[in-house]
């Protein structure tokens, strides 16, 4: 229970479950060297697979093309058994921690939320993760849309209590 | 044909989905992490702005690990396309290229267009609406439905739960009807 007593915030971040801080251990600042390179992994495949080209996206959207499907759905399917298999086999994660699923509740946020980063995909042909991407392809202008998506986040925060979910 | 000029021709979708999906156990085995981006977008709020707000008011430092991830992403875009870019010009729908012809673009050298997506287009109206309005659209979205593509359409869907299908298909829909009903009239701005 300890973990509930710190986490002060449990209830504003039920809405928002990817947000929950899921090890209870605690590490030096250098572990999170690891996910720097997930990342750097993750980002090389960005672009080699045009997942970041707002011509795919557009393709995509006009149902032009099967790309982007084929690459959601294949890494849909991968996750799934991946999750299947920890489930089955109760694999432990690397510091011999148990792996914690935590289960998304269902608001009215995820539809309207959801139409609104749909039109925004559209336009900037990207989703959070891409736009970092394109920065680092040399697309420096991306600089703005990243800063305007932080504020359109801070935004959301501030306007939260107000909003239907 | 070398290792490097097979590497550098564009990876097709049954390589590159399956590596993106591996990214869900990777996160969860080296540190119980649930994979999601747009999370990030939130850590730069309580750490450079929090303003009294509630939903800023958590220790961000222990989500700290989300923004070695987006850098990494930022450092991978840098590497694939300094070292391992493709020499060949995109393979593009000849649908598509018509269509975005008839609003003057015709470059595709890059894989945006740099003929919407560039500096000087900040002073214009459409690159007002693309740039700056696109990308807060894409920060309130992603932060009111509690995800992006990766939080929800990946890490949800294979976690089979039916919340994060419901964010996915509202995803798509705005994604659909934003490039077919609405872009064509920003794009001929």
């Amino acid at each position: 229970m300890q973990a509930f007593k710190e986490n002060t915030d449990f209830e504003v971040r039920t809405l928002d479950a990817i947000c929950v801080n899921d090890s209870k251990l605690t590490h030096k600042w250098y572990h999170n060297i690891k996910y720097l390179f997930v990342g750097l992994v993750f980002g090389i495949v960005f672009v080699k697979a045009e997942i970041i080209s707002w011509f795919r996206i557009q393709e995509m959207f006009r149902l032009q093309s099967f790309h982007m499907y084929g690459v959601i759905g294949s890494a849909v399917v991968v996750g799934m058994i991946s999750v299947w298999l920890i489930k089955k086999f109760s694999i432990k994660t690397m510091y011999g921690e148990k792996i914690e699923f935590h289960p998304k509740i269902f608001n009215m946020g995820q539809v309207y939320g959801g139409l609104i980063f749909g039109l925004g995909w559209a336009i900037t042909g990207a989703c959070p993760g891409p736009l970092f991407a394109q920065i680092g392809t040399g697309a420096t202008v991306i600089v703005v849309t990243l800063l305007s998506a932080i504020a359109g986040t801070w935004v959301y925060g501030y306007l939260r209590e107000k909003l239907p979910h | 044909m070398s290792f490097l000029e097979w590497i550098k021709q564009p990876w097709p979708w049954y390589i590159a989905g399956p590596m993106v999906g591996l990214t869900v156990p990777t996160l969860l085995i080296i540190g119980n992490k649930s994979f999601g981006i747009s999370s990030s977008l939130r850590h730069v709020c309580p750490a450079c702005l929090p303003a009294n707000i509630p939903f800023f008011k958590y220790e961000w430092k222990k989500e700290i690990w989300n923004l070695f991830f987006v850098v990494g992403i930022f450092f991978g875009g840098m590497i694939a396309v300094n070292l391992l870019a493709n020499p060949e010009p995109m393979q593009i729908s000849t649908k598509l290229t018509a269509e975005l012809s008839g609003y003057g673009i015709t470059d595709y050298s890059g894989l945006m267009p740099n003929q919407l997506f560039n500096w000087p287009a900040l002073l214009t109206v459409k690159g007002l609406l693309m740039i700056v309005f696109g990308g807060f659209l894409v920060g309130f979205g992603t932060r009111y439905a509690g995800g992006c593509t990766s939080g929800h359409a990946i890490m949800g869907l294979s976690t089979l739960q039916w919340p994060s299908l419901v964010a996915t298909c509202c995803f798509m829909l705005g994604g659909f009807v934003m490039a077919n009903l609405i872009l064509p009239f920003i794009l001929s701005l």
